[in-house]
């Protein structure tokens, strides 16, 4: 059997006043495409000048799709301009397979490229309507969760204990280590840097108002709410999306239960709960770094340390890094849950889904922390 | 010159005397050939002593209940399950000595379509169909494009299909892009795993009329798994049925009628099985 004999294909021209007659022989199948298309150019040169071709197919071995399609184009493309060829053979089953090739029309449409300037502004352009959509559908959402909590809220049969546990449990307990080893961390760095800083100017123990303030009303919650938008919001999110994905959602639509009751309220609620005392134990671990590194480096004794942190910290420091907590925890849960719910039927979907939470989540993050900055300097608290 | 095709109808018609072609279709040659075949996951003996033959040029349905390793027969003939016992000869060259490039140059002449498609989820349609072709073939992006074209027509797919993800299409589709995809590289041998479950009557039936179309043109032999009792009816030129580890009748529908095994008996005695039978003879 000649199945895969990869002979080479060859054309042989005779010219015959004004018609041309080409005899092929060889393999014209795909293993032997680039002689073939070599080839198909040729022709297509030589048959231009002629107004008759005859392509004689009957000395071929093998002939495969790929070289029937490219025989049946080359005749379609001078028919178009106007020329007469024929493709003649003696083997029934090349006129089959001839016929097969030919009723298809692979023409492929265009693809319109952009270059350089307007692709990036095209790109700005749909950034821009996305992040619009982005903030209508959020707000939307936002609704629709407003009402599914107020339902819970109302009805107490709706209520889901269990798994609000289950979530708590999830998020603020099994998060707490990382959590506190990372404030931790971060407090003795920041205690480092403010010590080496202001020996300077022999200030070393303002320290302890550097490190308590930025710890309390910043370092905490932020430190948190990144670490649960990377830990708990992409959880959600892959929750959520491989749910949609199976139509798992779908199923619970139509068993009359709201996915937002079910799915996205007890998850936000559970946030809610676990930020702040996530934030309560992030401060506290960063204290401890940075009362730890001020008195082995800067030589501020523990008791000084927590003396001089009680004169200069009041009850409004604590309480900003607290109130900002549960803001957090409502933005992270919020994009987690709408980005799980656009996950689309394919895995690499919900990839993108996850990635796009985590981003998102943090970088409303910072911009919520932005607007409360904003806000708590002009009510001077 | 004894043959040429009239060019007025657009479509090349065959005049004169054509010669036969030379290939021995009076006497079928067996291109698979499966002996004493034994295979098992742990103690669990999927098969034991199977014989088959898979003739050139036919479309074999394979029949067996769920579960019965009817897959598991197709993995194994692909060398994707390792069988514990006997011999596997595809196109005459036992499996068990092909290594390497040998091995690679026997894959390119399967064609495989899986149970539930296996289109890489990361790749759309088109490029599912070039995957195949850009490993083995050395072709210019225009004709690359061009081709996937044509098979995906040729399976009956608009080409608005091609730039879709797997995810974006219907059951339907995905089975004719996966044949697309077996199709890619002008196979000899092409494996459907039910191709036509999950498919409606009138989807299944031009995916039956679709198979034996491709073997027609193309000379295909095809190997088809399938539950379809229509399929069975109607595309397939053999039937051969798995049960007790083993191949207890193969030959045409009339030899599975006239069979008294109990598996077969209940499998075309039933009561579908009746019905189509007796519309099939009200028509003739
Ligand atoms: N990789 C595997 N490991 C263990 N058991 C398997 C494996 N693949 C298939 N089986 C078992 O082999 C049997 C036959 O499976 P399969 O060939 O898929 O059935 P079907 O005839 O419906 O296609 C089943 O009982 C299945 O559980
Ligand atoms: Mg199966």
């Amino acid at each position: 059997m000649a199945s895969l004999d990869t002979a080479e294909p060859q054309a042989v021209f005779h010219d015959d006043a004004g018609s041309l007659a080409i005899e092929l022989t060889g393999s014209w199948s795909a293993e032997r495409a680039p002689r073939i298309e070599e080839l198909i150019a040729e022709m297509g040169e030589r048959i231009a000048s002629v107004s008759r071709a005859t392509l004689d197919l009957s000395a071929i071995i093998r002939l495969d799709t790929l070289g029937a399609y490219v025989l049946n184009r080359l005749k379609n493309q001078r028919e178009a301009a106007g020329g007469s060829v024929e493709l003649v053979s003696r083997r029934p089953e090349h006129a089959v397979l001839l016929a097969e090739v030919n009723i298809h029309d692979c023409s492929v449409p265009p693809t319109v490229h952009h270059f350089g300037i307007v692709s990036v502004l095209v790109n700005i352009g749909e950034a821009m309507v996305r992040f619009g959509r982005d903030m209508v559908g959020g707000a939307m959402f936002l609704g629709e969760v407003v009402v599914g909590s107020v339902s819970v809220m109302f009805g107490p049969r709706k209520f889901r204990g269990p798994p609000l546990v289950n979530q708590i449990e999830l998020i603020a307990f099994n998060g707490a280590p990382i959590i506190m080893l990372i404030s931790f961390l971060v407090g003795c760095i920041v205690a480092q840097q403010g010590i080496f800083q202001l020996q300077q100017f022999g200030a070393s123990a303002f320290v302890v108002n550097l490190t308590g303030i930025l710890i309390l009303r910043e370092l905490g919650v932020l430190l948190t709410s990144i670490m649960i938008a990377g830990r708990s919001g992409s959880a959600f999110t892959a929750e959520i999306g491989s749910m949609k994905m199976r139509e798992e959602i779908d199923a619970l639509r139509v068993m009359g239960l709201d996915p937002i009751e079910v799915l996205v309220v007890p998850r936000i609620l559970a946030l809610i709960i676990s930020l702040p005392i996530l934030t309560f134990i992030s401060s506290m671990a960063g204290l401890a770094g940075a009362a730890l590194v001020s008195w082995l480096y800067g030589g501020i004794g523990i008791d000084t340390f927590l003396a001089r942190l009680q004169s200069v910290i009041t009850w409004k420091h604590f309480a900003v890094g607290l109130i900002k907590a549960p803001f957090m925890a409502f933005v992270i849960g919020l994009i987690a849950s709408i980005e799980g719910l656009a996950v689309q039927g394919s895995a690499e979907s919900l990839g993108r889904q996850v990635t796009a939470s985590v981003v998102k989540a943090i970088f409303m993050v910072i911009l919520v922390d932005g607007l409360f900055a904003m806000f708590f300097a002009s009510i001077e608290f | 010159m004894s043959a040429n095709w009239s060019q007025s109808s657009g479509y090349p018609l065959l005049h004169g005397v054509a010669e036969p072609s030379g290939s021995n279709q009076d006497a079928p040659e067996p291109v698979i050939k499966v002996r004493n075949l034994k295979v098992a996951f742990g103690d669990k003996v999927i098969m034991d002593g199977l014989d088959l033959d898979v003739m050139r040029g036919e479309i074999l349905g394979f029949v067996g209940g769920s579960g019965t390793g009817k897959s598991v027969l197709t993995r194994t003939i692909l060398g994707l399950v390792r069988k514990q016992r006997g011999t596997i000869e595809v196109f005459g060259e036992n499996v068990d000595d092909l290594e390497g490039a040998a091995r690679r140059t026997l894959e390119r002449r399967f064609g495989v379509m899986f149970q539930h498609g296996a289109l890489f989820s990361a790749l759309s349609v088109k490029q599912n169909i070039q995957v195949p072709m850009r490993e083995y073939l050395k072709l210019s992006p225009a004709l690359l494009d061009e081709m996937a074209m044509l098979k995906l027509e040729m399976v009956g797919l608009r080409p608005d299909a091609a730039d879709k993800a797997p995810s974006e299409l219907s059951g339907g589709m995905i089975k004719r892009a996966a044949l697309a995809r077996a199709l890619a590289l002008d196979p000899e041998i092409v494996f459907l795993d039910e191709p036509t479950s999950g498919l409606d009557p009138i989807g299944a039936a031009e995916f039956d009329q679709l198979i034996m179309t491709l073997k027609e043109t193309l000379g295909l032999t095809v190997f088809m798994v399938t539950h379809d009792l229509d399929s069975l009816y109607s595309a397939c030129d053999r039937i051969a049925a798995l049960a007790d580890k083993r191949v207890i009748a193969v030959g045409p529908l009339a030899t599975m009628l006239a069979s008294d095994h109990p598996w077969l008996k209940a499998y075309f005695g039933g009561e579908r099985a009746q019905a189509r039978l007796t519309a099939d003879l009200r028509r003739s």
